[in-house]
């Protein structure tokens, strides 16, 4: 089963929902991996709607699974793209010629819907008027707070800084603005004494 | 958040103005300009605010809350401008019929409860008749800024078009002026649908006219975040009521034409406001004990808070029953 749930933690952790369908005058689904599911589950719900989406779907590991079920819902664009990066200048496109009415569906890891929903932001919707359901992987994209250094799909507490190699702490602290969580040096006082690494939620 | 310093009084801070023009626009309005007595700069404003104008009536305090319309950016002058309303209360027919240039009054500091996303890629403006007040402060502001707007004004007839000509000739390619009696209707449906992301719509008219846009922009997928709307309710008369005050240890009585807090300050209780108008929150007042029904009118609490009976906003509301009890 793709769906997780995360247990309450501080404010600043986003919460994410459960995709419905919503009257409006376009749609965009940008989903990546098992997020797939929660937009055939969408479908399911209200296949005319489905039939207007523009669906951008990031498969990552999921590789083939989920592309022709998506295309069997029929949508009026499906876009298979092989990462998120690859698939930033189509968001922004679609999101600079969209109007007001738009309705924007985000799914999958929590990375995805972040850095998605910041350029649904940017492009003047209201984070409040953005679905998000998370599905998948519950690893997260971090900042390292000492060096900036944002590290991708970070499973395990503490984990090692991509950029500056320090040992961080995984903390629930969020920035909407940089999607990302806040990694925190866990041995800055007593350097070296790093605690053995947990997978996430285990 | 309010322009207005630490208050140890009830409602916001006071400026004394006198009254330096009286300009009758049409047979309803006419606009009230103030200069302030002590000849020092009106505090800045943001488009959008309104201030509660104090009128001494024959013995009675009456204070009504009124768009600031003039130019936010110009410190010496405060303007509003106010319909006279036959059947109402009687605050606007006092400012009509006994204010006078010269004259020495008592204003608020402004307080802003409909202010522009300053965020929006475009603002559009929706007025019906007097609501256009906002919208021109509102709209000396972009027009400063350089911001993207346009308005959509609909009013009964080209003489009670307030500044619908000024507006018109200043920026013909932005104001779209809609008259009742031409069977003029601002097109809603058509002027939603289009509009680039991030645009932001406003509405100041009758709650027939704000209920209207709500409703339209949700059904076309509007967030309710951009959609942005300011109506002041006046006091309705109702039956006389009684109500216990535990907090100042007294009992009062509401009389028929008074509201429940004009009745709390007619007896001396310093009850907080800023609006008067059922929509800034400022009065919320709990129930201690009731026995009978309210009669909410506000915008400020949900309809759980209603059914709850937990709560009133003596600005507006009312009371019918045996017993009331409030924590004031």
């Amino acid at each position: 089963m793709s769906k997780f749930k995360f247990p309450e933690s501080i404010r600043s952790r986003p919460v994410y929902g459960t995709l419905e369908p919503r009257s409006g005058k376009g749609h965009l689904m940008i989903a990546d991996a098992e997020g797939a599911e929660a937009l055939l589950d969408l479908a399911a719900q209200d296949a005319e709607l489905f039939h207007a989406a523009h669906i951008i779907f990031i498969p990552k590991g999921t590789g083939e699974t989920f592309v022709e079920k998506l295309r069997s819902r029929q949508p009026a664009i499906l876009h298979v793209a092989p990462s998120y990066e690859s698939s930033i200048p189509r968001i922004r496109r679609v999101l600079s010629d969209a109007h007001m009415g738009l309705q924007v569906y985000l799914a999958g890891t929590e990375g995805l819907m972040g850095q998605a929903q910041n350029e649904a932001m940017n492009a003047g919707i209201p984070h409040t008027a953005i679905q998000t359901e998370h599905r998948g992987s519950v690893a997260r994209r971090m900042q390292c707070v000492h060096c900036k250094g944002i590290t991708e799909d970070v499973m395990t507490d503490p984990f090692v800084c991509s950029h500056c190699g320090l040992n961080l702490f995984v903390r629930d602290h969020y920035s909407r603005r940089l999607a990302a969580f806040q990694g925190v040096r866990v041995d800055a006082e007593d350097p070296g004494n790093v605690p053995e690494p947990v997978e996430l939620y285990k | 958040m309010t322009a207005a310093p630490q208050k140890a009084k009830a409602g916001a801070e006071k400026i004394e103005v006198e009254v330096s023009a009286v300009v009758p626009l049409n047979d309803l309005v006419t606009r009230f300009e103030f200069k302030r007595r002590d000849g020092a700069a009106f505090p800045p404003f943001s488009a959008g605010a309104h201030t509660v104008v104090e009128m001494q009536d024959a013995g009675r305090t009456r204070l009504n809350p009124y768009s600031l319309m003039s130019d936010p950016a110009d410190q010496s002058i405060y303007a509003i401008s106010v319909r006279r309303d036959d059947e109402g209360r009687g605050g606007s027919l006092f400012m009509h019929r006994n204010v006078k240039v010269g004259d020495a009054m008592t204003i608020t500091y402004p307080v802003n409860l409909f202010p522009l996303d300053l965020r929006g890629r475009k603002h559009v403006f929706l007025a019906g008749g007097i609501g256009i007040t906002p919208f021109m402060a509102m709209i000396a502001h972009l027009e400063r800024m350089g911001g993207a707007w346009e308005l959509h004004y609909a009013c009964r007839s080209k003489a009670l078009g307030s500044y619908a000509d000024e507006l018109s000739s200043r920026h013909p390619n932005k104001v779209h002026v809609y008259y009742d009696d031409q069977k003029q209707a601002i097109a809603l449906e058509d002027l939603l649908d289009g509009q680039p992301l991030g645009t932001h719509v406003y509405v100041c008219g009758p709650q027939g006219m704000i209920r209207w846009v709500h409703e339209t922009a949700q059904t076309h997928g509007w967030p309710d975040e951009n959609v942005h709307s300011e109506e002041f309710l006046a006091p309705q008369p109702g039956k006389p009521f009684e109500v216990r005050l535990c907090k100042s240890d007294m009992v009062i009585q509401v009389g028929e034409h008074e509201s429940l807090l004009e009745a709390m300050e007619r007896c001396g209780v310093d009850a907080p406001f800023l609006c008067r108008g059922g929509a800034c929150g400022q009065c919320e007042t709990d129930v201690v004990e009731a026995d009978g029904e309210f009669i909410h009118r506000d915008h400020w609490l949900d309809d759980d808070e209603h059914a709850s009976g937990k709560k009133i906003m003596p600005c507006v509301s009312r009371f019918v029953g045996k017993a009331l009890v409030l924590d004031r």
